[in-house]
């Protein structure tokens, strides 16, 4: 089966979920969620049968990289990404219906509940194009499917107030940024002739290339793209946004966003770093973003007392090791480091198991507890064990520490720095790291070492069995992946 | 299954058992009592005549890929590893049988008995790796429960800046010598984990490092591994961490856990980087002075007993480092000897001292006073730890320190070169440690007995069992040093062996 074909599957399915929420009469619209989950858990399986196209193929394929398990890989995440978040939604449901429901007389209590369950389903088809996209074009359309997708899930909480500002918010920068984009590709263009990455690679690494409209035209392309995945000075959009946004989405915007937003960046990035005029100064941009993210993630993240802005500042933190990976680019001349493709992938299949398992453990509590303040989650760990050990494998490996995964991909991205000589960038990891334990074992400290305030409800916490089993099966691969990393590695490399 | 598996992984899956439900205490008392048992059988099977390698090898690669040495879950067995392995199974039992039941524990029972399984399991699996990741990992497998354990189950109410305070010092300490080891690693363009691996390339002239990468990553190594040694002036998340941490985990951290930074610096350190050893030396030796020196006398300004017994710990590190810096093979004799030593004489004190907090509430010098007199037992036992600690003939501690000093003053000629003079500075430690132990020892157990002091029954049989196992171990290695020796020097050989094979 061509794999394309999935693309157009998760479509499919996102319309068939669209058509039974109009048509069939359903008592409780939830179940519609289960269509996709389940359509996904297929797709996923197909993932490892596609086949890739002969390279004398023409017409669609021009559009697709070939022969590449990378992009199968975050087409791998996305789907995976999109299956949680539809997990995390069904949890959600009933705030969604609170925030949205229709107060007419006669109208289905849970109306507009399954447009939440379908949208998702469109952006997940636009990250998995984006992960196999080759060209400015098709990169562009997949890179505005999914934007376009997440401008409405971000504001979908209509009549919240918060909900409402974040999706004000991210879609002016969102348009902003695309500005930019599709005027670094149009400068691209001009330079290169060329529509397709393999010609633009070829075209900038010829010695006659000018190098300032080069450079000006890299310039533009990175701010649109810092700004999707949230690297220093483009970051700003993100606390506000992942904390107005309903939680599902705000996971779905932390992991599935900004892993596409990197393998495009990884593409786009590759041919200014393989052409011997630009890679010096790219280097050094890419460095001063890596420092700026690195700084501005982990130290704002300290004082932060909400939960959902301090996993937004961590997710630019991420954002600042994988640039850091990606400003460590080994140097040319046959050396035996990993690529930082490799890194990257493999830190984003790490942030996607603790992160999602994060926001997991939110939705679940978010009925049961005060607010989505740290407070609230003070004595977690008495009312709910299970839970709160959750909590703690997420924390314990969005910190790094060892035998979980992300302490890995923390080392990968460590020994690149280290072969690329990369002390300063080094020396800023590490203090980015070292802050890192201290904001994240902040909520373990707040779920096991306080007492539960005085009159707060202290009763066990009910978890539906199907986050329940989907909260272990993380905690498993991210131990597992903690002693192999083979265990995600392998899918790709 | 190797021996050495199922021995890393007891207290693991029993850990992971308790997790899931079977009772508590009864599981970790089994898995340690099995952990003992095994690694008995495995000093017995030990042949003491081969140097230089592992023995029970067993090795499982994980993952092979282009650009990343090759890694794999990988144990086995040195006499330096094995001394520490015997030194983590005697404490590990000995704190399960120390700590309280389940019904006298506030807070949940489940949580207490996994953080202390996982702490002792960290400790055992980087004592037994062979794999420089692994080694690494399973050290960094006790943070959270050590934090946990000291944030909700300890004693004062700092309890939880102080369960800050170590977490934070231990990370960066992790992250600082997690650098060192990359760059280590990467210079050496090592291809696999592989310890023995790694070392022949270091020790091969073609692929050494370069003199000055070699500073670079001893420095590193010296400070990741000095902090979570306590070393001066990284020490000072350790008296308060010990004085308030739940007596189990004071024994096993301030016993086992904290040699893995001493451990490290002599299985990795000085091979990896013998020149930049030698570069760094003198900073070494003023380092360790200060924590012979320096700690010994703030040891002596404490007023209790608990945060006396954490400095007089820090103190005790500096001998083992004056052992590593002399670097010849009487000297690192006596600091593995010493480390073991020192691991169960001070988790037989933190053992005590737990017991008396409990009892009499408080372990304030002068609230206490006089109760060798109607708790006889209670006296000798913490007499045999006191004369353990300072080191007197008969004791592990004693051989120890002899020979940690002929090491660091050996050498011919009669220049008094920088180490003789630590060597003469460390000397006077021994007096202070007198001081302080035996002011101790006469405040709470001699002289009168405080009228408002409510007198407890002495030890019974279940802190008995444990005190006597220490202790005896204390005096078996005591009158026959050879008991370990027979394992260290084997080891010590391998490990200065210039050519590498």
């Amino acid at each position: 089966m061509p794999v394309y074909y999935l693309e157009i599957i998760v479509v499919a399915l996102g319309l068939v979920m669209l058509m039974v929420d109009a048509f069939v009469k359903l008592e409780d619209k939830r179940s519609i969620a289960w269509i996709g989950m389940l359509g996904l858990v297929v797709v996923f399986a197909l993932l490892f049968k596609v086949k890739w196209p002969e390279s004398t193929e023409g017409a669609f394929w021009q559009f697709y990289s070939s022969g590449d398990r990378l992009a199968l890989f975050f087409k791998g995440i996305a789907v995976l990404t999109t299956l949680i978040v539809l997990v995390m939604a069904v949890d959600y449901a009933p705030t969604v219906v609170a925030q949205t429901a229709n107060p007419e007389p006669g109208a289905h209590r849970q109306a507009g509940l399954g447009e939440f369950f379908a949208l998702p389903m469109f952006a997940c088809a636009g990250l998995m194009w984006m992960a196999s996209a080759n060209n400015l074009v098709s990169i562009f359309v997949s890179l505005e499917t999914v934007t376009i997708a997440f401008y409405i899930m971000v504001a979908y909480l209509r009549r919240n107030v918060g909900s409402l500002e974040a999706g004000v918010k991210y879609l002016i920068l969102g348009a902003l940024s695309t500005g930019f984009l599709v005027y670094g590709f149009a400068w691209l263009f001009g330079i290169t002739g060329s529509m397709q990455l393999s010609e633009i690679a070829t075209a900038l690494a010829k010695p006659g290339v000018n190098p300032t409209m080069a450079l000006f035209a890299f310039g533009l392309i990175f701010v649109a793209l810092a700004f999707k995945v949230g690297a220093a000075p483009f970051h700003l959009w993100i606390p506000d946004v992942y904390q107005g946004a309903p939680t599902p989405i705000t996971a779905f915007l932390s992991v599935g966003s900004k892993a596409a937003g990197f393998i495009v960046m990884l593409r786009l990035v590759t041919p200014f770093l393989a052409s011997p005029a630009l890679v010096g100064k790219v280097t050094i941009v890419l460095t001063v973003v890596a420092i700026l993210t690195l700084l501005v993630g982990n130290l704002a993240a300290l004082p932060q007392k909400n939960f959902k802005r301090l996993l937004a500042y961590s997710s630019i933190a991420h954002a600042g090791f994988l640039v850091m990976a990606l400003a460590s680019s080994p140097p040319a001349g046959g050396s035996i480091s990993m690529t930082p493709a490799t890194v990257i992938a493999f830190y984003l299949g790490a942030y996607l198991l603790m992160t999602l398992l994060a926001f997991l453990v939110m939705t679940t509590l978010r009925t049961k507890i005060a607010g989505e303040e740290l407070d609230s989650f003070r004595g977690l760990a008495k009312r709910s064990p299970f839970l709160a050990f959750a909590m703690l494998v997420a924390m314990a490996s969005l910190a790094g520490i060892p035998l979980t995964a992300g302490f890995l991909g923390k080392v990968f991205v460590f020994k690149l720095a280290v072969e690329a000589q990369q002390w300063t960038l080094l020396v800023f990891g590490l203090i980015g790291a070292s802050a890192g334990f201290y904001y994240y074992l902040k909520i373990a400290a707040s779920m096991y070492l306080s007492e539960p305030g005085k009159d707060s409800d202290v009763s066990a916490i009910p978890v539906s069995p199907l986050a329940k089993i989907t909260m272990i099966l993380l905690m498993i691969v991210i131990i597992l992946a903690g002693f192999n990393p083979g265990v995600i590695l392998g899918l790709f490399a | 299954m190797s021996i050495i598996e199922i021995i890393v992984f007891l207290p693991l899956l029993a850990a992971l058992a308790v997790g899931l439900g079977s009772p508590a205490r009864f599981t970790a008392l089994g898995a340690s009592g099995l952990v003992l048992l095994l690694s008995l059988v495995t000093a017995i099977q030990f042949s003491t005549s081969v140097e230089g390698t592992y023995q029970f090898v067993s090795s499982r690669t994980l993952l092979e890929i282009a650009g990343f040495p090759k890694l794999s879950l990988a144990f086995g067995l040195d006499g330096m590893s094995l001394v520490l392995l015997l030194l983590s199974a005697i404490v590990l039992i000995a704190a399960v049988m120390v700590a309280p039941k389940e019904n006298a524990i506030k807070g949940s029972a489940r949580l207490y008995y996994i953080s202390l399984l996982l702490i002792a399991g960290g400790a055992i699996g980087a004592f037994c790796s062979t794999d420089l990741f692994f080694l690494y990992a399973f050290h960094e497998l006790a943070l959270i429960p050590t934090f946990l354990m000291i944030g909700i189950f300890g004693h004062g109410e700092n309890r939880v800046r102080t369960a800050w305070t170590i977490t934070i010092f231990l990370g960066v300490g992790s992250l600082i010598l997690l650098v060192g080891l990359i760059l280590a690693v990467s210079s050496l363009g090592a291809t696999t984990f592989d310890i023995a691996s790694i070392i022949t390339l270091a020790k091969t002239p073609e692929t050494a490092m370069s003199p000055d990468m070699q500073g670079w990553v001893f420095l590193l190594l010296f400070i990741g591994f000095g902090i979570l040694v306590s070393l001066f002036p990284f020490h000072s998340w350790a008296a308060p961490a010990y004085a308030e941490a739940p007596t189990p985990v004071a024994m096993l951290h301030a016993g086992v856990l904290k040699k893995f930074g001493l451990y490290g610096l002599i299985r990795l350190a000085l091979p990896l980087a013998p020149v930049g050893a030698e570069k760094w030396l003198n900073l070494v030796l003023i380092l360790l002075i200060g924590n012979i020196l320096y700690i010994g006398l703030v040891t002596i300004a404490q007023k209790r007993l608990d945060r006396m017994l954490g400095y007089s710990s820090v103190m005790h590190m500096g001998y083992v480092f004056l052992g590593i810096a002399a670097g010849n093979h009487i000297g690192l004799s006596g600091a593995v000897l010493l480390m073991f030593a020192h691991g169960i004489s001070i988790a037989l004190l933190f053992a005590l001292s737990g017991w008396m907090r409990e009892q009499f509430g408080t372990l304030d010098f002068d609230k206490l006073g006089g109760i060798a007199k109607p708790l006889p037992k209670l006296g000798l036992i913490f007499g045999f730890g006191v004369f353990a600690s300072l080191g007197l003939p008969g004791f592990a501690n004693f051989a120890a320190e002899i020979e940690i000093f002929f090491g660091a003053f050996a050498g011919e000629g009669e220049t008094m070169t920088w180490i003789r003079w630590a060597t003469v500075g460390a000397l006077w430690g021994v007096v202070i440690s007198a001081v302080y132990m035996l002011r101790a020892y006469r405040n709470i157990f001699l002289g009168p007995l405080p009228k408002k002091l409510a007198t407890p029954a002495d030890l019974d049989w279940s802190m008995r069992v444990p005190l006597i196992l220490l202790v005896a171990t204390l005096v078996a290695v005591g009158f026959v040093p050879e008991l370990l020796n027979q394992y260290i020097r084997p080891a010590i050989n391998g490990i200065l062996l210039v050519t590498p094979g």
